[in-house]
């Protein structure tokens, strides 16, 4: 099985590598729409809500690129997908960007055939523990028994993290994120160990959520984000500006209320490049000047996202940590529009 | 009182056993029925609305629609509806006393591309939706009645083919029943996905949903196949005799004598099949369609609703448990009615 999964896109590649060049860009404009693959559910990231619309920062990360390509956040399509299969989908046309909380690594950006287009969410492995413990860093956790889902890396970071702390642990291991979190809950484990993003929806899932503590420690790297076909640079460009247009803005200070007053009035420079008022940053990417507007009045720059769907503004409460912007203690860093 | 004591308390075994039985289950029935009943909320519309520490069923009726209906535009809905409603009659007629199943086979046969063509919107001027909006209940019975509808031509014609005379063609059928049983649902729908585009010339796409629902026909035709086989072994060589000898051809001997007699000895093994295909296609998951099951799982990711998880699931089980036994009660209403074991 394992090896099948990593089979199938190789061979899709072999078979038909990235032949098709008719242009993403003119394929969308001319159907109106664009295809994007989503989780089939993971809180914050994309769930439906009661209407049956998509929720979530990798589904309006969509929202933004159509209003960035098409004029409208409306011109989306969303697709969910299972993680085996939306590679592939990627890869043969039935989506037009994969946001759905993949991690960039090596393999899939060089040998699967798809181009990351930048980093929307730093997320790591990270511990979760009861507060009466008294534990607050992940290095007091030397004989603790730890609740972990079976076959993943997750369970391989846990052993490297231990081992490289000279630390000793039981683990305590179930195929279901759901069964590792009963296990936890009924105290069969004293921590709970999975992407940070995850603890934090666990956690909501507890009947007290305030008696667990999130460790601050993380201890992988897996930088999430969108990914394209490889072989289409323009619409690589068009997707990855777009998430630097959000990224910018934020840095900028501007927002989804105060865009429009500042296309009318500002007289700073970068953001005048910004709003299009100056320079041409939209027809270098095949756009029109108002590209990066657009993308800002339909979602927000990249802070008012992380905190409606993430953050102080949504249920699951996720500090920013690493997903601050680089001036702030972070890692997101816009490349200038010039 | 007396058939307790015959039943029940008949000895001192018994009544330990009674006793510890009747402990074991007010132990596990009163907080179940506790939580699911007396201390549940059931009115509201929002999360703060549950806050007796019950089951929150609010979560179930706010998103009953979403659990039948899918991404299903709410404007078109009645399309769905109209489907179900012919669906039911379709059943109806079969189990109906005074209609020939001659004639409910035809309205079957008629209703399946009609309800079909309503739920697509493509040739009647309604509004296209697309298969990718479809969800919920709707798709679990979609890909189990569409699914069936499909697999049984092909099981019959398997079924002949398997005992036929001719070693190509028996020879072939038996190739294909044994490849298709051989591989588990999940395998046929992740190739069904994945695998099958990878032949396909760059952007021409196969619906997915076609996909899946010719996956699902071809595994379920290749086991009702074996089913019907089996009917077709119990019938004595003197029907084919006899047949012969009114100078009835196979076609014919088939279509009149053999297959009418067969399929009836049969039943019970046919809505097994259909029982087991109905919760089978819960696997669509695997290749991101969300069947009644899966829109549960997706709609317990919204942030609003987290943690309901047990909700869920014991609403899909009492759906799913409610429709199989309602199969099943109707399998044994035919079976009295076709006569098989009144002999």
């Amino acid at each position: 099985m394992q090896i099948l999964r990593y089979l199938v896109p190789f061979l899709g590649v072999a078979l038909f590598g990235t032949a098709s060049s008719a242009g993403t860009l003119d394929t969308i404009k001319e159907k109106g729409w664009l295809t994007c693959g989503v989780s089939q559910g993971l809180p914050g990231f994309s769930a439906p809500d009661s209407k049956g619309s998509w929720v979530g920062i990798d589904a309006d990360f969509c929202r933004a690129v159509a209003a960035v390509a098409l004029g409208s956040p409306d011109k989306v399509k969303f697709r969910p997908l299972s993680t085996k299969e939306a590679f592939t989908a990627l890869q043969f046309g039935e989506i037009h960007i994969l946001s759905r909380n993949v991690t960039w690594t090596q393999t899939r950006d060089s040998a699967l055939g798809v181009n990351f287009a930048g980093i929307l969410y730093y997320d790591g492995q990270g511990f979760m523990v009861r507060r009466k413990l008294g534990v607050k860093s992940a290095r007091e956790l030397d004989g603790a028994a730890v609740c972990v889902n079976s076959g993943s890396t997750t369970e391989l970071n846990l052993s490297d993290y231990f081992r490289t702390h000279g630390m000793k642990y039981t683990p305590v291991v179930f195929e279901k994120s759901d069964e590792v979190l009963s296990a936890y809950r009924a105290g069969r484990c004293d921590v709970f160990s999975t992407d940070q993003s995850g603890l934090y929806a666990q956690r909501l899932k507890l009947p007290k959520a305030k008696d667990h503590l999130i460790l601050p420690e993380i201890i992988s790297k897996e930088p999430l984000g969108p990914a394209v076909r490889q072989g289409d640079d323009k619409w690589f460009n068009i997707v990855r500006w777009t998430l630097f247009a959000l990224v910018g803005a934020e840095e900028l200070g501007i927002t989804k209320s105060n865009i429009e007053a500042l296309t009318q009035k500002t007289s700073n420079p970068a953001i005048r490049r910004f709003v299009g008022t100056e320079g041409k940053a939209g027809a270098n990417l095949g756009l029109d000047p108002e590209w990066a507007v657009r993308a800002i009045k339909a979602v927000g720059n990249y802070g008012e996202l992380f905190e409606k769907h993430l953050g102080k503004d949504s249920r699951l409460k996720i500090s920013r940590d690493l997903n601050r912007l680089w001036n702030k203690g972070g890692l997101h860093y816009a490349p200038p529009i010039r | 009182m007396s058939w307790a004591r015959q039943n029940l308390f008949s000895g001192w075994g018994n009544t330990l056993t009674t006793v510890l039985i009747g402990f074991v289950l007010v132990w596990a029935l009163v907080p179940f029925l506790d939580w699911a009943v007396f201390s549940a909320d059931w009115v509201g519309s929002k999360r703060v609305d549950c806050n007796t520490g019950g089951a929150c069923w609010v979560y179930v009726i706010q998103r009953f629609d979403q659990f039948m209906y899918g991404f299903y535009p709410e404007a078109e809905r009645w399309r769905v509806d109209v489907g179900a409603v012919l669906l039911m009659i379709a059943l109806m007629l079969f189990f109906l006393p005074r209609v020939t199943g001659r004639l409910a086979l035809v309205f079957l046969l008629l209703a399946l591309p009609v309800g079909w063509i309503l739920l697509t919107g493509q040739g009647l001027g309604l509004p296209a939706v697309e298969t990718r909006l479809w969800g919920g209940m709707m798709l679990t019975v979609v890909l189990t009645v569409a699914g069936l509808a499909l697999a049984f031509p092909v099981a019959i014609l398997l079924a002949l083919g398997r005992r036929s005379s001719l070693p190509v063609v028996r020879i072939s059928c038996t190739a294909f029943i044994e490849l298709w049983r051989g591989v588990p649902l999940i395998t046929v729908l992740f190739m069904a996905s994945v695998m099958l585009p990878l032949f396909l010339p760059d952007g021409a796409s196969v619906d997915k949903l076609l996909r899946a629902l010719i996956g699902v026909s071809l595994f379920a035709g290749a086991y009702l196949a074996e089913v019907i086989r089996g009917g077709l072994q119990a019938i004595p060589r003197g029907q084919y005799e006899a047949a012969a000898a009114l100078g009835l051809g196979y076609w014919k001997t088939m279509i009149y004598v053999i297959l009418p007699q067969a399929l009836r000895h049969v039943i019970p093994g046919l809505i097994n099949t259909v029982i087991a295909l109905f919760k089978d296609t819960t696997l669509v998951l695997i290749i991101g369609m969300f069947d009644f099951l899966g829109i549960i799982q997706a709609s317990l990711n919204d942030q609003e609703w987290l943690g309901l998880a047990a909700e869920g699931y014991v609403f899909a089980a009492l759906v799913y448990w409610s429709i199989c036994f309602g199969l099943s009660r109707l399998s044994i209403n035919v079976e009295q009615r076709s006569g098989v074991y009144r002999g």
